[in-house]
């Protein structure tokens, strides 16, 4: 089982345009009633940068924000301020009121819940052929009914799945393939990028390796990029060249993963990886650490760059200090900066802390 | 299956399920849940029960609380909870067996809580209903139990919805140790949960665990979670116990071919990248036979090396 060592490859992004670009996007929800002033800001500032055949994985706990940047960066949800950059295309400049065809045949979604993300009713056969015609990727006008059904069937073979199955009915499949067919459906019209918000949180765990590994394979084999967005640290670890570590709606770290797990500089990444079981560090649960990372995050009084003269710095501004080697771009954001709504509704602000926080 | 297996704490167990098999019986056809399971737990003693959704391993948990209900069957087995048959007793021995013997926390438990309610309402329902206290003495043993899982008492006048995700989940198990069961089950108990709740929450049952002295079944399909927790382990597939081990030995040498699946399917957080295969899609073991007991304490259920390579091989392609 245990072979073929992925060695983490340094594809030369600098030289090309990114595939996905993510520029200080933010992104604040109306709460309160009709008369009401009252905002959350859900996303803050966020850059991301995804590079070609980048397989790019944000994490985070619930509410942190990282499905609001997913649903942002696809254009379901409109960002408030910032840009996004498709192939060096501002894509907010270029349909500004709504996602064009040609956007959504360069970027695709897979979403969590396969069970809901296809329509009971229809054959397995019916979302990809429609995916195929929307796109004019070979459906009716565009080649030969001959032509598309060899599409179909070769969709189906690339997500390792029969071609007899394209007559089932969802039903009839299992969870993970279901995410398949979620995830050939996205192949079919294309795209450069792929966003997939949580795409194996919902299945069965033996046959989550499975999906992961055939995402990677996309990667390999067709050089779509790729977000992957997860609450499950070491599987971003298995499947991205780089993770970025989200809190309260802002980019905190940010790295190669391997590098990133291994020597997390940020308290809230450090206190994310300390919590993950790993039965091969039982019983290191320390409650006095854990209280003083806690503290660490929610009310940052110190960095641990403060006494390094090249990296200055800064409580006004999110200034990011380097981790380490500079080849793995690595990341962390001063940890004095302050940002001007702070974290409170935060989950982790209603826990119990040393110092009494305003909860809810 | 006649398996003695070796107990932490006592030698008399808390709970002994022998031979249970539970059936949905359909109009057309039924289905076996649970077949032919068998496992025992000792006083204080972690025992963890692991598998994917449907393998039956909340059947198992339901069976022991007899809360079954029609499709559902007890067709065979017995469960007998310190020397009591469970599955004989009436109503009224159930009403006291739940809860003050056996006490439960739901997968979705924090979810469980009345959002009419307050919490300390809640609470003290348990002892003016099963202990039979006054209403002020019920509110103080309320404050205690919610100091117990370090929420500050002052919260018994909150709402569910007032609390997060992970301080309603803490309220919960506060309400099942109320009346210091001696054996808790934990089905999914921090599923719903972010992983560093999670964390806090399971350190939480260990002290309390500690404490108390209590028994738990925990059921989870996290296998690192599982390991970490637990004194002993089972690993259930399609209704049946394929492997059962104490939990470290099933960590390091997992033997059936699916608990060796279950457990590469956790990449690790150490080490170099690794390609993982998990289960291939498709794979079925069928019939599965009877425990053996491959080293001591180690139950395997007996599998051929040979076809079952042949079925992944298959599977893979």
């Amino acid at each position: 089982m245990s072979h073929a060592v992925h060695s983490p490859t340094r594809p030369d992004v600098s030289a090309q345009t990114p595939a996905l670009e993510v520029r200080g996007l933010g992104k604040s929800f109306h709460i309160g009633g009709l008369f009401s002033s009252q905002a959350v800001r859900a996303l803050h500032r966020v850059d991301l940068t995804i590079g070609r055949g980048e397989i790019v994985a944000l994490v985070g706990e619930s509410g942190s924000g990282k499905s609001t940047l997913a649903r942002c960066v696809a254009r379901l949800e409109k960002p408030s301020e910032g840009a996004i950059l498709l192939d060096g295309v501002d894509v907010l400049k270029r349909d500004r009121f709504q996602a064009s065809r040609t956007f959504r045949s360069q970027l695709q979604m897979v979403f969590q819940d396969p069970f809901g993300s296809l329509n009971p009713a229809h054959r397995i056969e019916h979302f990809l052929r429609r995916s195929l015609a929307i796109h004019g990727k070979g459906g009716s006008g565009h080649g030969s009914e001959e032509q598309t059904r060899g599409r179909l069937e070769e969709l189906m073979t690339t997500v390792g799945l029969q071609a007899d199955m394209l007559d089932s009915h969802p039903h009839e499949l299992s969870g993970g393939q279901r995410q398949r067919v979620a995830i050939a459906r996205a192949l079919a019209v294309e795209p450069q990028v792929i966003l997939a918000d949580e795409p194996t949180s919902m299945l069965d765990v033996s046959v989550r390796i499975g999906v992961l590994n055939l995402m990677r394979k996309l990667r390999d084999k067709q050089g779509i990029s790729m977000l992957y967005i997860t609450h499950d640290l070491a599987s971003a670890r298995y499947l991205a060249d780089r993770t970025a570590v989200m809190f309260a709606g802002e980019i905190v770290e940010e790295g190669e993963s391997l590098d990133l797990l291994a020597n997390p500089a940020h308290p809230y990444t450090q206190l994310l990886v300390s919590a993950v079981p790993d039965p091969a560090r039982a019983g290191s649960y320390d409650p006095v650490h854990r209280a003083k990372l806690r503290q660490a995050v929610m009310a940052s009084t110190t960095c641990a760059f403060e006494n390094d003269p090249d990296q200055r710095c800064s409580a006004e501004e999110p200034v990011r200090h380097h981790v380490g080697d500079p080849l793995n771009r690595h990341w962390v954001r001063c940890h004095l900066y302050r940002p001007s709504a702070g974290a409170g509704g935060h989950a982790l602000a209603t826990e119990p802390l040393p110092e009494p926080q305003p909860a809810d | 299956m006649t398996v003695s297996q070796t107990s932490f704490g006592s030698h008399e167990p808390v709970l002994d399920v022998k031979n249970l098999t539970v059936k949905y019986i359909g109009d057309t056809r039924s289905t076996t849940a649970v077949d032919d399971v068998s496992f025992s737990i000792g006083a204080g003693e972690v025992f963890g029960l692991a598998g994917e959704s449907g393998c039956g391993k909340s059947t198992i948990a339901n069976s022991i609380m007899r809360l079954l209900k029609n499709p559902a069957n007890i067709a065979a087995g017995s469960i007998s909870f310190g020397g009591k048959d469970v599955l004989a007793m009436s109503q009224d021995e159930l009403r006291r067996f739940r809860w003050q013997d056996v006490a439960m926390v739901f997968q979705s438990a924090m979810n469980s809580l009345n959002p009419v309610l307050t919490i300390g309402e809640q609470m003290a329902d348990i002892f003016t209903t099963h202990a039979g206290y006054s209403r002020k003495e019920s509110l103080r043993r309320a404050a205690r139990l919610l100091e117990l899982v370090r929420i500050d008492p002052g919260r018994l006048k909150s709402y569910p919805h007032q609390l997060s995700g992970g301080m309603r989940q803490r309220a919960v198990i506060a309400m099942a140790v109320a009346l210091k069961p001696s054996l808790l089950i934990l089905d999914e108990p921090t599923t719903a949960l972010d992983v560093v709740v999670q964390q806090e929450i399971m350190a939480q049952i260990k002290d309390l665990q500690r404490e108390l002295g209590f028994s738990v079944l925990f059921i989870t399909h996290d296998m690192s979670l599982m390991v970490e927790l637990s004194h002993r382990m089972a690993v259930m597939y399609g209704g049946r116990i394929v492997e059962t081990a104490k939990a470290h030995d099933i960590y390091t040498t997992p033997m059936h071919p699916y608990t060796q699946a279950l457990m590469g399917a956790f990449p690790p957080l150490t080490g170099p990248r690794i390609a993982l295969e998990g289960l291939p899609e498709g794979v079925k073991f069928q019939n599965i036979p009877d425990l053996a007991e491959v080293t001591p304490g180690h139950y395997v259920a007996p599998f051929d090396a040979d076809a079952e390579a042949a079925v992944f091989e298959g599977a893979a392609q």
